[in-house]
């Protein structure tokens, strides 16, 4: 039919975009940056970059966990609230005990992070409740947690200690504690999905649930390990927040697991699982980071912050849902055998 | 005698009081292609799921190499060395070749790091034994059918299978992918692996198999060497039936043509099917799996539209490219499974019924529910649906009962044209006489119903015609008169690749 022979050589197009998804985000980051240090000259100076990637330093750390969260078919909601509780808990701490270890300070958060985190594996593991609505629960009791925690008070710059502040901002080496950390989870992160059995069930879990079982591979083990995994990356940036803005209240991160959620989809994870990788994400947040930067750079209006990175997610979600079809229709011969509600035309 | 590798003896199985296996033996030797053949429904991929340890037996026993063992699960009788290639592949699509042949056993280094040089030498020595050509590196997505099912075969020798279960595995290969997929099967013959193979092509088996064991109705018929039987006694084993009044067919008064299907095809399902439908008459469509039937079905009803040839309805010449359009030119279209494409689960009875025509009760754009309520409650009552009341979910019925409601709602479009897709699968036998007797009855009113039956008592006893297809071709039209199970099967069993097509065998 005519219309089929039209589509074909879209679907070329479609399939590059697949393969070299950190490719096109590059070209698209390229493309904005000489574009925003056109029209603003401020833009494209070492202060600023330094500036985005402490800006993103956050952002990478649990877009990275949302991502393996993502790559099994999941989704964690929890993590702004996840993080807004422990950097509330966290600084409360601090307060009382100004000469707490910042070290001592950061595994506690990473503790606390992963405590929040195994209360949503265990409802989705085990409970076998949907992760969205599991997630969407968490982030409501945990918020209102840091609520009841706080009683609605706040912790300020100067209820901190020095080297709780410097946590983020100390630059012992070169660069900023924040930016190395990010860094650091980025290839840890890297070496866990590609090179680890388990890393690899993530992807095999995404995949095709209904066979891992037949390939031994104990899927609730998986499941529970990542949002164990977002947790600790929560506690993780709780402190690093906490230290950074040097302050702790009660809506802190509010809206963060929105760009967790962006940060993953544009740099390529699928919601439909198994796919995503740890470049792919780095971009992803790199792109978000530079477009907020920009904004504010070319004084627009903060509030178009939300509507462009929502529009980044749609495009990327779109992008992806035609390409999956399009290798699906593809994939098998039987296609039209299957069929099924989501083959058929409307 | 050769001993034994594996050995079921007395095997009795039965879900929710109904009995899909009696008394069943089966013994398979190393080295040996073992075919298992009946009809749909005989209990084959049922005795598959407890040799592999996806159900257990409720009598019986089953020996190992003259042990006696129990698989609990699927892992269990992988580790004793039985591996099964189903239908459904169970392939991870976006890894590698190498890595669905070990995922969740790669190979590590000392520090827990996954060792890629040896996964891909190994995994690529693997693939070299079994004489398979395959890019390692590759997703799995973009491979082939075929290719799949060799990774597949791959992974089953991973674990050092010494019996290989395949479950149609030829139904959807092209004729040279098969012809590969045979030498590769000879060649683990050779070496020793006991090999169960399923496929309804008759020709196949008598080109691979060494032996054959028949089952029908659950129940064991005979095992064979391959040698000493003939198609038409596999054939008669496979069948050996009476019909009995489960297939109350009236005589009816065939009418006019109100169907007509020309040269229709579509690309990639089947090609140039024609055939007539006549008032008041039943036609059956037989013919395997996947042989095209479905998707002929579903193109007339504008699903998934043709993209060739005429269809027309009552004398005029009509394109149907959605089921709106086909509901309003009076047809209407049962799908087969009722959970995906019928019924509305969490819905209860009376919107189901109604959903097709909800337009109907909401003239005003309110939906007027005592109307509503009034027209549902007429259909089931027609239909004897037996539920508590009619705001049960659908959900909470039983197979047969969700039929008759997916029945109810199209009864109720007042079609003149139905298209039923195996109505009675997987329903008793009660509700499978009682469906019979409405069809009979609905043919006699006058109505005009295309039937798609992979059960052939079921063909042979309710139709007028019965259109054989076989691989997305119509092979053949027989009358009632002359229609025989073996005919229809020899039909529909026949390879293509055997000659080209020009009639029916006797």
């Amino acid at each position: 039919m005519t219309v089929q022979t039209q589509t074909v050589p879209r679907t070329h197009v479609l399939f590059t975009i697949a393969r070299f998804r950190e490719v096109g985000i590059l070209l698209i980051i390229l493309v904005l940056v000489a574009a925003v240090g056109l029209r603003s000259p401020s833009f494209l100076t070492v202060a600023n970059f330094r500036d985005i990637l402490l800006n993103i330093s956050i952002l990478v750390i649990v877009a990275l966990a949302q991502s393996m969260v993502i790559i099994t078919k999941g989704i964690d909601l929890s993590v702004s609230a996840n993080i807004g509780l422990t950097a509330m808990m966290v600084s409360f701490m601090i307060k009382q005990y100004p000469d707490f270890s910042p070290v001592a300070v950061v595994l506690l958060g990473m503790a606390l992070g992963s405590v929040l985190g195994i209360f949503n594996s265990l409802i989705i593991a085990f409970g076998k409740v949907p992760p969205i609505i599991a997630t969407l629960g968490t982030l409501s009791v945990y918020r209102g947690l840091v609520f009841l925690y706080s009683e609605g008070t706040w912790i300020n710059a100067f209820e901190m200690s020095r080297p709780f502040k410097l946590i983020a901002k100390g630059t012992p080496l070169g660069l900023p504690n924040m930016v190395i950390i990010a860094i650091v989870v980025a290839v840890l992160v890297y070496y866990f999905l590609n090179h680890t059995r388990t890393g690899r069930d993530i992807y095999a879990v995404g995949s095709n649930p209904e066979a891992v079982q037949f390939a031994g591979i104990r899927k609730q083990r998986i499941i529970f390990l990542v949002y164990l995994l977002s947790g600790l990356a929560c506690g993780l940036a709780a402190v690093l927040w906490a230290s950074r803005f040097e302050s702790a209240q009660t809506n802190t991160a509010a809206g963060f697991e929105l760009q967790t959620v962006a940060a993953s989809i544009v740099g390529g994870v699928s919601t439909s699982g198994g796919v995503g990788t740890v470049p792919g994400v780095l971009l992803g947040s790199l792109l978000l980071g530079i477009i907020q930067n920009a904004l504010t750079l070319i004084r627009i209006s903060p509030f178009w912050q939300l509507a462009v990175q929502g529009l980044l997610i749609l495009i990327s979600v779109v992008t992806d849902s035609l390409i999956l079809r399009r290798i699906q229709t593809r994939g098998s011969p039987r296609g039209g055998q299957m069929g099924g509600p989501q083959g058929s035309r409307k | 005698m050769t001993e034994n590798i594996l050995e079921l003896k007395d095997i009795s199985k039965e879900f929710s009081g109904v009995e899909v296996l009696h008394n069943v033996s089966f013994s398979l030797r190393p080295g040996e292609v073992h075919a298992l053949l009946g009809e749909n429904g005989a209990g084959k991929s049922t005795l598959v799921k407890v040799m592999t340890g996806v159900h257990q037996p409720d009598h019986g026993e089953i020996f190992l190499n003259g042990q006696p063992v129990k698989f609990t699960d699927t892992r269990d009788s992988r580790r004793n060395g039985i591996a099964a290639i189903y239908q459904e592949l169970s392939l991870f699509p976006d890894l590698n070749v190498a890595e669905n042949i070990y995922v969740g056993r790669q190979p590590t280094t000392k520090t827990g790091r996954i060792d890629w040089r040896r996964l891909y030498d190994e995994a690529d020595k693997l693939l070299s034994s079994l004489g398979v050509n395959l890019d390692l590196r590759k997703k799995a997505r973009t491979l082939s059918i075929a290719q799949q099912q060799m990774v597949e075969i791959g992974r089953a020798f991973s674990i050092n299978a010494r019996i290989l279960i395949m479950d149609e595995p030829t139904s959807s290969l092209t004729l040279n992918e098969v012809a590969d997929l045979f030498k590769l099967v000879r060649r683990l013959r050779e070496d020793g692996t006991a090999i169960i193979f399923i496929s309804h092509r008759l020709e196949e088996l008598f080109e691979l198999a060494d032996r054959v064991t028949v089952l029908r109705d659950g129940f064991y018929v005979a095992t064979r060497s391959m040698g000493e039987v003939g198609h038409d006694d596999l054939i008669r084993m496979m069948v050996g039936r009476t019909i009995t009044n489960l297939f109350p067919k009236q005589e009816t008064a065939i009418g006019d043509v109100v169907l007509k299907v020309d040269n229709l095809s579509r690309q990639g399902s089947f090609e140039n099917v024609s055939f007539e439908l006549r008032r008041g008459e039943i036609l059956g469509m037989a013919g395997l799996v996947g042989a095209g039937r479905k998707e002929v079905a579903r193109a007339i009803f504008g699903v998934e539209p043709a993209t060739g040839g005429t269809i027309q309805v009552n004398g005029k010449r009509v394109t149907i490219t959605s089921p709106e359009q086909a509901i309003r030119l009076g047809l209407a279209y049962v799908p087969e499974d009722r959970q995906i494409h019928g019924l509305i689960p969490q819905m209860n009875i009376t919107a189901n019924i109604t959903l097709p025509l909800i337009h109907r009760y909401a003239v005003t754009g309110w939906l007027r529910e005592r109307l509503e309520r009034a027209a549902a409650y007429r259909a089931a009552r027609q239909m004897e649906v037996r539920a508590n009341n009619m705001w049960q979910n659908a959900r909470e019925l039983s197979g047969g009962n969700q039929q008759k409601i997916v029945l109810a709602k199209w009864l109720s479009t007042n079609p003149r044209i139905l298209i039923l897709d195996e109505p009675t699968r997987g329903i008793d036998v009660g509700t499978k006489a009682a469906v019979h007797a409405l069809m009979s009855k609905l043919a006699a009113e006058g109505m005009a119903i295309l039937m798609i039956s992979s059960e052939l008592l079921e063909v042979l006893g309710m139709s007028d015609r019965i259109l054989v297809m076989r691989e997305g071709v119509a092979v053949g039209i027989f009358t009632r008169a002359e229609a025989t199970q073996e005919k229809i099967l020899w039909a529909s069993t026949q390879t293509i690749s055997t000659g080209t097509v020009t009639g029916v065998v006797p």
